[in-house]
């Protein structure tokens, strides 16, 4: 059920509630009046997605490399408890914002607004359980430029806190003053986009710390 | 008090049309500013000891010189060739060429032009701090850009803040292509497949492409080199340096690590700068030779080889790196394959001229100017891609002279085709046919006379970045070949007053000019020059045909818009708001 949500909530992007034709389609995207078309914005977080997987393949890239040096002064680095309990915080994020948008597309208005306060939430736990995980970093002596791993974990680790703070900024935003431009439905699915690529992000670096373990 | 309105409508504006201009004008300003430093090198290679009364201690240091060199760079990279051909004609002709009111995303729109201009002031600044603006090119390799001023005057203040403004730059282009993108994919007007779109749509599009895969990663390389030199750590910076007699303490890092992700980016922002003038040049010919596009649909299968091979060669950059062997003789190949899609562009451009009814306006001149420059400078990069060659030719004035040519003034034939081209509907009127047509003479012969004689004192080992060659024998025996380019550098730029001056002048008394001065067939003279707030007077427009249907032997007047639904009905038609 929790992948057909997510599935449904990140799948349909375009000509759902755009116009016909899709992406390779012959023209005539443009609303009658020449406003945006909805699928527009699908269409632009897509492709800010597309950017952001850039700027961390290239952080990876290099980390790859710098982890794979001759003569490397690399040493693994000891990561902090905390760091699976964020993981477990963000995880459940992506489920309650996948209901969340269950309960808008099914009419349930007081249940949406719920569970979206509850992603809000989860969000801002993870964000706080990361800064716990930092001072304890911090507190083995583990800093910024101790060590080549200490480095990339923090850059890894600020990098995605502060493209989460975005998310964060969001769903608060869409919550307290709903867009003019977007219809509810495509406003949420954008955040709900946006959130769940940095949740599998999330997932994707914490993975690539194991590897460094 | 129409102040605040004034504001909103040029200045804080919304409107495609505007942002365009702005960009424009921003690149107008830039090229002007990098124009003069690269004056200020030539002289400098000819008197060195002569004074200055703008540098600081008088007589120019090497130092000062390669802080000439890093901005001149820089500027004209970033904040001309990025920033004319594709955030200013794009902006301007993109939604209107494909029938839409605005971009998809306005005021993002908006958000990418200041974040540039803010971009450009920040790098600009790098001069007035102590020490001046950094020495360690537009390149910055670590470690000469990591260390901080204990590498040389400009590498403590002036580096921080060009990485700044790179990185502030990296954001504005990463926001606008992902609007540029979205705008062709989702705003075409009816009727526009994608093989009716104009040429220069394409390339704005796979251009867009590029700056949002290549600014992330440029973006990413900034932010380590920047904690590098703030933070303390290694990621680019190798253990063991001694500087000044002093042992650093950074460690264990890659100086190879930065040239990859800086080239990764770099390579692909050599098409950034022209594709669109290849997407221009090819729009003007089918206009001005009275033809379409000679295979408009190989044309855009090369516009996007390119683009997709432009992401497999960085390497060649990296020739005299140390880079392994094998991993040269990769790029190397790849590199060389290159060559197929541009020989395509360049057959498919000759077959537009063949047997074509030639109109020599001035756009055209600098068409096919665009041409000769990149068949000129792509024929010396064959060389160049040659691990071999290159290894003897890298730090020479040959590379200059290449780069120059195929990237620089090709790209910059581009924006002057476009600019002549599209003047009367960005304000009205005609630009100066006399005039331009100087301009394009003067301009053309200069350049050769620039770089041509350039080439030969990069074969005669001529050796790129001194400041002052007078002591070494064989070099001072080539002072006669840079005397004579550093005459044709200042005649040059000269010129660049005509074209100055006719812009201006222009603007406000040149010939007023029609909808459709050139008898063109795409969506932006459909409308008004200049179009209005809204682009098409609330009747936007649907498409018919392909875009370049010229000399057809069936219409009425040899030419049939893309917009018009029939050849009998010349009645515009348009879908009502």
């Amino acid at each position: 059920m929790l992948a057909s949500t997510i599935a449904e909530s990140v799948g349909r992007s375009a000509g759902a509630n755009g116009s016909a034709g899709g992406y390779l389609g012959p023209g005539g995207g443009a609303s009658p009046n020449g406003a945006t078309p909805q699928r527009a914005y699908i269409t632009g977080m897509f492709l800010a997605l597309g950017g952001i997987l850039m700027f961390f393949s290239a952080l990876v890239s290099a980390w790859v490399v710098r982890r794979g040096l001759p003569n490397t002064d690399w040493q693994p680095i000891p990561l902090p408890h905390i760091l699976w309990l964020n993981t477990l915080l963000l995880a459940a994020s992506g489920v309650t914002l996948a209901y969340s948008r269950r309960c808008l597309r099914t009419g349930r208005e007081a249940d949406h607004r719920y569970w979206w306060g509850l992603t809000t939430i989860l969000g801002m736990g993870f964000l706080a359980g990361q800064l716990l995980a930092w001072r304890q970093m911090l507190s083995t002596g583990l800093f910024l430029a101790t060590s080549p791993g200490a480095s990339f974990f923090y850059v890894f680790t600020a990098a995605h806190a502060l493209h989460l703070l975005g998310g964060i900024a969001a769903l608060f935003a869409l919550a307290v003053r709903p867009p003019r431009r977007l219809t509810p439905d495509t406003a949420t699915r954008v955040v709900a986009l946006y959130w769940h690529f940095l949740t599998a992000l999330w997932l994707l670096l914490v993975a690539v710390f194991l590897l460094a373990g | 008090m129409a102040l605040p309105g004034m504001f909103r409508r040029y200045v804080f504006s919304t409107d495609h049309k505007i942002i365009g201009l702005q960009y424009l004008f921003l690149s107008l300003a830039a090229v002007t500013i990098g124009l003069l430093l690269s004056l200020c090198m030539r002289f400098h290679l000819v008197w060195p000891a002569a004074r200055l009364p703008f540098v600081t201690g008088g007589v120019m240091t090497p130092e000062q010189y390669l802080a000439l060199v890093t901005m001149h760079g820089t500027i004209m990279v970033f904040f001309v060739l990025t920033t004319a051909p594709q955030s200013a004609f794009g902006n301007y002709f993109l939604p209107l060429q494909i029938g839409a009111m605005d971009m998809a995303f306005p005021r993002l729109n908006m958000l990418s032009f200041w974040l540039t201009l803010v971009a450009f002031l920040v790098t600009l600044s790098a001069f007035l701090v102590p020490g001046g603006a950094p020495i360690s090119g537009w390149t910055a390799y670590p470690p000469l850009s990591g260390m901080g001023e204990i590498t040389g005057p400009g590498e403590g203040a002036g580096q921080s803040l060009w990485i700044a403004g790179i990185l502030i730059f990296c954001v504005g282009s990463l926001l606008g292509s992902i609007n540029f993108i979205s705008t062709t994919i989702d705003l075409r007007a009816p009727g526009l497949t994608l093989s009716r779109l104009p040429l220069t749509v394409w390339a704005w599009f796979v251009t867009a492409i590029l700056s949002l895969l290549a600014f992330a990663v440029l973006f990413a390389g900034g932010i380590l080199l920047a904690l590098d030199r703030v933070a303390g750590t290694s990621f680019f910076l190798p253990a063991g340096l001694v500087l000044s007699g002093q042992l650093q303490t950074h460690g264990g890092g890659s100086p190879l690590l930065w040239q990859h992700l800086f080239w990764f980016f770099g390579h692909p922002e050599v098409y950034i700068a022209i594709l669109p003038g290849m997407g221009v040049v090819s729009h003007i010919l089918a206009n001005f030779s009275r033809k379409p596009v000679f295979g408009y649909r190989a044309m855009v299968f090369a516009l996007c080889a390119i683009g997709f091979l432009g992401f497999l060669v960085w390497g060649h950059h990296m020739f005299v790196s140390g880079m392994n062997p094998y991993s040269s003789l990769t790029f190397s190949m790849l590199t060389l394959s290159i060559g197929v899609p541009s020989a395509v562009k360049t057959f498919n451009w000759l077959g537009t001229l063949w047997g074509g009814k030639l109109q020599f306006q001035t756009p055209m001149l600098f068409a096919l100017g665009f041409i000769s420059f990149f068949v000129t400078g792509g024929l010396s990069g064959i060389f160049l891609a040659q691990p071999a060659l290159d290894t003897s030719l890298h730090a020479t004035y040959y590379v200059v002279a290449h780069f120059h040519i195929v990237m620089g003034v090709a790209a910059i034939f581009g924006i002057f085709a476009a600019i002549y081209y599209w003047f009367p509907k960005m304000f009205g009127r005609k630009m100066n046919k006399g005039l331009g047509q100087l301009h394009f003479w003067l301009t053309f012969a200069g350049v050769y006379a620039i770089f041509m004689p350039m080439h030969f004192v990069g074969l005669a080992g001529g050796i790129r970045r001194y400041a002052d060659s007078s002591g070494a024998s064989y070099l001072v025996s080539l002072q006669p070949l840079h005397n004579f380019m550093t005459i044709a550098a200042f005649i040059t730029a000269g010129g660049q007053l005509l074209f100055f001056y006719n812009f201006f002048r222009s603007m406000k008394q040149g010939e007023v000019a029609s909808a459709n001065p050139w008898d063109a067939t795409s969506l932006e003279w459909a409308t008004s020059s200049p179009p209005p707030a809204d682009n098409f007077a609330g009747q936007l427009p649907s498409v018919y045909r392909a875009p370049y249907e010229y000399s057809l032997p069936t219409a009425a007047q040899d030419f049939l818009p893309q917009h018009l639904q029939s050849e009998h009905d010349p009645a515009q038609e348009g879908r009502s708001c």
